[in-house]
């Protein structure tokens, strides 16, 4: 089977945010989206702790310690840019004023529930952060995962087994094998990579596929 | 004459109580008090309820405060963090109470209590694990959670530059949650890199009117920016 690898799956998402867009990417694989947004496109990037208009990583001898991303790297402001506070910035997110947010994610339901804040393992702290307001707010959510974990287990499932991040709030998930449209008839295959077919994708799947349209 | 001009670190954290809820400025390493942190560990109010969005990293800031038992809850949306090691090892050892609060709802009832609202109604959650036991309300076909005003007896912040009636800037990113805490506290500190003259901040720049500041602290210059 074809597996696109982690810079091929930030590729394939890049290729679906459109010019003007105004985009939230989640920490791990979803930031490193932005390295593959054509130059032709505006895409103007908003970071939780209030920034519009992020820009990529500054020359060494040019960090602004306080200048840093959601995952806490360091970052440049672009032209244009501008700061604000916490507040602001998730009313940016629960406000449907954000056109699309990338997150990571542990499992996806059949009806589009996220899990990506908690596992069911107790002995460690839980950690939300920003992502039950991205789920809820922003205008479409794209997940970007593996297909299956490290052990081969699915991890898109009738029902999420994980503590959900939000109900019925993925509109779209990329995989390494796949795209996947989450629709009102179910989970709608919108694309193979290479001779990926619907059957080995299903396999590896514990949720109902449907066809290509 | 208003002067909020506090003349050391040391005086600013004096008269806070055991048992204090103290909000806490910052994300990650960016816009945080440290020295007011590091003043508070020394003054060594214990019991404390820390409201902030991480829970500090190594040996740094408010895990110092953990290091040192002074912390019984952590209200924060995102407490671990890679380092966050006395966090993680207090929680472990069930020596430390946890309310994890969503970042955007976290935001909303700190500038709830600063507004004097009793809460808001956020979809934010609606149908988690972090809604249970919480009221919800279904407003025009969509559900909401009822979270309620988070104030505190103290809020140490972080800014740019203030001056003697407490307005302040901030610096880049390192705003995020200081302008909202400092309406949320009966005691608002806030610790600046430089204080300017009243009147030099451009009124159409200030991000916190002075009103919602009580002490203004100039940072001691560190050994290293010295040298």
């Amino acid at each position: 089977m074809m597996r696109l690898n982690r810079n091929e799956m930030a590729s394939r998402v890049a290729q679906d945010i459109p010019d003007g867009a105004y985009v939230n990417l989640g920490i791990g694989m979803p930031t490193s989206v932005a390295n593959y947004v054509s130059d032709d496109k505006q895409v103007i990037y908003q970071s939780e702790n209030g920034i519009l208009g992020v820009g990529p990583a500054p020359e060494p001898d040019k960090i602004d310690p306080d200048l840093i991303n959601a995952g806490k790297q360091y970052v440049t402001l672009l032209k244009g840019g501008c700061y604000f506070d916490n507040a602001e910035s998730f009313a940016m997110m629960r406000g449907g004023h954000l056109d699309i947010a990338v997150l990571g994610a542990f499992q996806v339901s059949a009806t589009g529930d996220l899990a990506n804040w908690a596992t069911n393992d107790d002995k460690f702290p839980p950690a939300v952060g920003g992502a039950m307001d991205l789920a809820v707010g922003a205008k479409q959510l794209f997940v970007l995962m593996r297909h299956t974990t490290k052990t081969n287990e699915p991890k898109i499932l009738e029902q999420c087994e994980y503590p959900l991040t939000g109900a019925g709030v993925v509109k779209r998930i990329y995989t390494d094998l796949a795209v996947i449209d989450v629709t009102d008839e179910g989970l709608r295959v919108r694309e193979l990579y290479g001779d990926n077919t619907l059957a080995e994708v299903q396999a590896l799947t514990a949720a109902t596929l449907l066809p290509p349209l | 004459m208003i002067n909020k001009i506090c003349e050391s670190l040391r005086a600013a954290v004096a008269d806070i109580e055991d048992g204090s809820v103290v909000m806490i400025g910052g994300f990650g390493n960016s816009g945080i008090p440290m020295q007011l942190i590091e003043a508070l560990r020394l003054h060594g109010a214990r019991e404390l309820t820390i409201i902030s969005n991480n829970a500090g990293t190594a040996e740094e800031g408010i895990a110092s405060l953990l290091r040192d038992r002074l912390v019984r809850k952590m209200v924060c949306s995102f407490p671990r963090s890679s380092g966050s090691i006395w966090f993680e090892r207090l929680y472990e050892e069930g020596k430390i109470e946890l309310e994890l609060v969503p970042q955007g709802t976290l935001a909303e009832r700190i500038r709830a209590a600063g507004a004097g609202l009793g809460g808001v109604y956020t979809p934010t959650g609606y149908g988690t694990r972090l809604a249970e036991g919480k009221e919800t309300k279904v407003i025009n076909g969509k559900g909401y959670v009822l979270e309620t005003a988070m104030p505190a007896d103290v809020a140490l912040i972080k800014a740019h530059r203030g001056d003697a009636w407490g307005n302040l800037i901030y610096n880049t990113a390192g705003r995020n949650f200081n302008p909202i805490m400092a309406t949320a506290a009966r005691i608002t500190i806030a610790e600046v890199n430089a204080v300017v003259e009243v009147g030099e901040l451009d009124p159409e720049h200030v991000v916190t009117p002075g009103i919602f500041v009580d002490r203004v602290v100039v940072q001691k210059v560190q050994q290293h920016d010295a040298a």
